[in-house]
């Protein structure tokens, strides 16, 4: 099947993958046939039920949560161990055939699309919880646990894992994309809390990236090869096994929400709230075209304005502490409505205006799809960045409500667009690029916790600079000599 | 007012795992897997101790029958705020035929030990699913009975119970001292943290045998044979409406 034919395909992109086609026939041809070979190959390894061809399979592992279109690949292995995954890559690696790891396919930057066809490694079938040590705080687990499955196996230890990027996703893909979350202002980032990784090379080697077993809290000991395959999207290896650090229940929680006037009074009260020595768990920001679209949606009545979602964590006492003080600050950057809550039904209603934010955004326009934004600049710069922003949606004529985690300096336009009007499509490419291209101007980044996957790449060189790309290509050349692993993502060299 | 209320609470294999027939079907395998509290027995737990947060209750005593492991069970209770625990220790043989009628005896019959006002069950545990043990309690001790509890107030000397019925909720008032059993709806129980999962390594479990108590284990029930559910066969395509229900007709479905 060639690349570009999949599913229902408009005229023109019909054109362009037959010109595209042309050139690369001999190619898939080649591939076609070296698949075909190893399929009894990939059979003796991991099981006749574990190896598909089934064209609905195949689909299902070619897409993520993104506006990417679906780029099946030719077979979708099952691997049940990291034996099998070993085996199967070395086979792949004799037979030039790409390797795409496939968790559970909840990314949004288009990072499981075969684009050069080959083998996807679905890893749900490794499923185990091991070595869980609750007095060192720490846990392993293989790529088919998904975070809320962990927390729901630790909830009698007393422990969680609070990185919660929305998406119940697996967490050796969590590892993978550098994934982050609401919690991330208190709790870190994955590059913060996976302390080993198990990585499957691209010719089948397996690697303990802090050593076999190892979880000290802390090490200097040589290069830190777990943080470079954290973030790598399946470019350098097949992450198998992260050892992650865990944390304490929190023993209360209260949640609050504080209406502005304007962006700069929200964004001044977040950074004094920190400034202040809150360890706030949660704070998030939505501007008055988000408040509008939840008051909608789930029939709210927010103040259509600039409003804070605030959460603490902590115990009885200390939580009146920190209340006491957010409230203070949001009072002096004329913040009002301050409404707080403490049971879970109460927390649950005031903050159902943040968890709906996805639905409500694309319930302003039936019919249309819905992409975010990513962009991360220092906190200083928030203000400036957004209200810029909010100009250049108004001048664009687009639909691009924003929701931030706003501790972190990091916000998403959540664009809701019409995937039948060309001329939208390309007016919010070009906002994207405008948007990233202004989060770089002030010492950002273009993806705060997405990753870059396909639609990044460019901006990933004008982020680091020619230098330190060089330096990547390099990183990957050394480890993935041949190119197999996840062609055309990350590094725009070596694409088809 | 209740003073003193027991909460019944079961282990049983955790809902997330993937329940395996042994080889010979003589059972489920229990052995290295995940074990952890009935669910409903959570919701149990959190309305005691709600109800001792409210101050409308003196003390919850946390109840399970079982082995050595049962008491893993009771410090889970402890540490969601279960005041002490009581494990009746029943093991081997007499566990595997440890049933709702061998509970309900000893439930019934620790009420009358603790003088306890009030007792809450979850309303089936998830490995038998039978939903007798709270009924079969209150018959034991004559006491009135609030099952499928979705709400749950207490008012002088009598309780005021939605329950959640077939045809939508029902509303009641019983006397105390009554038995109530707890529906998914009731409440959201807390998680154990690492403070009170501590704190609650201090508060005391007794053991009691059922023989103390003058409980006879014996079973009526003699299990014969488990079978996994049959396994999902691969589908078929089929070219038109003619070979559909030819295919069903086969099947003896038409």
């Amino acid at each position: 099947m060639f690349p570009g034919l999949s599913g229902s395909r408009g005229l023109l992109s019909l054109r362009r993958s037959l010109i595209h086609s042309r050139y690369v026939s001999l190619e898939n041809t080649a591939r076609k046939a070296a698949v075909s070979r190893v399929l009894s190959e990939f059979r003796s390894i991991c099981g006749e039920e574990g190896v598909s061809l089934g064209e609905a399979v195949r689909e299902q592992h070619g897409k993520d949560e993104s506006v990417h279109r679906c780029r099946p690949p030719d077979v979708v292995v099952f691997p049940r161990c990291v034996e099998e995954v070993s085996a199967l890559a070395k086979v792949c690696h004799d037979h030039n055939l790409p390797i795409i790891p496939f968790g559970t396919g909840t990314g949004l930057e288009g990072g499981v699309g075969a684009v050069k066809g080959g083998v996807c490694f679905s890893l749900r079938n490794m499923d185990q919880i091991l070595d869980l040590h609750p007095e060192d705080f720490d846990v392993t687990v293989e790529p088919g646990v998904t975070r809320k499955a962990l927390n729901a196996y630790l909830r009698d230890t007393g422990l969680w894992f609070p990185v919660d990027p929305g998406a119940d996703a697996s967490l050796c893909g969590m590892a993978a994309t550098s994934a982050s979350g609401t919690n991330a202002v208190r709790y870190g980032t994955m590059r913060e809390n996976v302390m080993n990784l198990e990585v499957v090379l691209s010719d089948g080697t397996v690697i303990h990236t802090a050593g076999k077993g190892r979880r000290p809290r802390k090490t200097s000991a040589g290069y830190n090869l777990t943080n470079l395959f954290v973030g790598s999207e399946g470019t350098l290896g097949i992450i198998t096994k992260t050892t992650l650090r865990l944390y304490g229940i929190p023993e209360a929680m209260v949640s609050a929400v504080c209406s502005f006037p304007s962006v700069q009074a929200a964004v001044d009260s977040t950074v004094q709230i920190l400034q202040a020595g809150v360890p706030i768990a949660r704070i998030e920001f939505l501007d008055d075209v988000m408040i509008d679209a939840c008051n909608k949606f789930s029939s709210l009545s927010y103040p259509v304005t600039p409003t804070l979602f605030l959460e603490f964590h902590g115990s009885e006492r200390s939580l009146e502490e920190q209340v006491t003080t957010a409230e203070e600050i949001t009072q002096s950057n004329e913040g009002s409505d301050f409404q707080w809550a403490r049971d879970a039904e109460t927390r649950n209603r005031l903050w159902k205006a943040r968890h709906d934010a996805w639905y409500a955004a694309q319930a302003l326009r039936p019919g249309c799809k819905a992409y975010s934004t990513d962009v991360c600049v220092p906190l200083s710069e928030l203000p400036r960045i957004i209200v810029e922003t909010k100009k250049d949606l108004l001048e664009s004529k687009l639909t691009g409500p924003i929701a931030g985690h706003v501790g972190d300096g990091n916000f998403h336009c959540l664009m809701v667009v019409d995937p039948n009007d060309s001329d939208e499509l390309q007016r919010v490419h070009l906002f994207t690029e405008r948007l990233a291209r202004r989060a770089l101007a002030m010492d950002g980044t273009c993806t705060g916790e997405h990753g870059v996957g396909l639609g990044k790449r460019a901006l990933l060189c004008e982020e680091v600079g020619p230098l330190a790309m060089q330096v990547m290509q390099g990183l990957k050349e050394s480890l993935d000599p041949k190119n197999l692993m996840n062609p055309g993502k990350v590094l725009l060299k070596g694409e088809s | 007012m209740p003073g003193r209320v027991l909460v019944g609470v079961k282990r049983v294999i955790d809902y997330a795992v993937k329940i395996r027939v042994k080889p010979d079907n003589s059972g489920v395998v229990t052995d290295g897997v995940k074990h952890s509290m009935n669910p409903f027995c959570e919701i149990a737990v959190e309305e005691a101790v709600k109800l001792k947060e409210k101050k409308l209750i003196k003390e919850v005593v946390a109840v399970s029958c079982g082995p050595q492991q049962s008491q893993e069970t009771i410090r889970t209770a402890l540490a969601m705020g279960a005041d002490r625990g009581i494990h009746v220790e029943v093991s081997g043989k007499d566990y595997e035929n440890l049933g709702p009628l061998q509970v309900s005896k000893i439930l019934a019959a620790l009420a009358k030990k603790e003088e306890a006002q009030l007792i809450i069950l979850g309303k089936q545990a998830i490995d038998d699913d039978c939903n007798q043990t709270g009924q079969m309690t209150a018959a034991l001790l004559d006491w009135p009975q609030g099952t499928f509890a979705s709400e749950v107030s207490l008012e002088e000397n009598q309780i005021k119970v939605v329950r959640e019925i077939d045809g939508g909720l029902e509303t009641i008032r019983i006397n105390t001292p009554a038995v109530l059993t707890a529906d998914l709806r009731l409440n959201t129980p807390r998680y154990a943290t690492l403070p009170n999962i501590m704190k609650a390594k201090k508060k005391k479990i007794a053991n009691v045998k059922p023989a103390d108590l003058g409980v006879d284990l014996t079973s009526r029930l003699e299990v014969l044979r488990v079978d996994e559910p049959p396994q999902r066969e691969a589908g078929m395509k089929v070219e038109t409406v003619e070979d559909l229900v030819g295919k069903l007709k086969d099947a003896g479905k038409v």
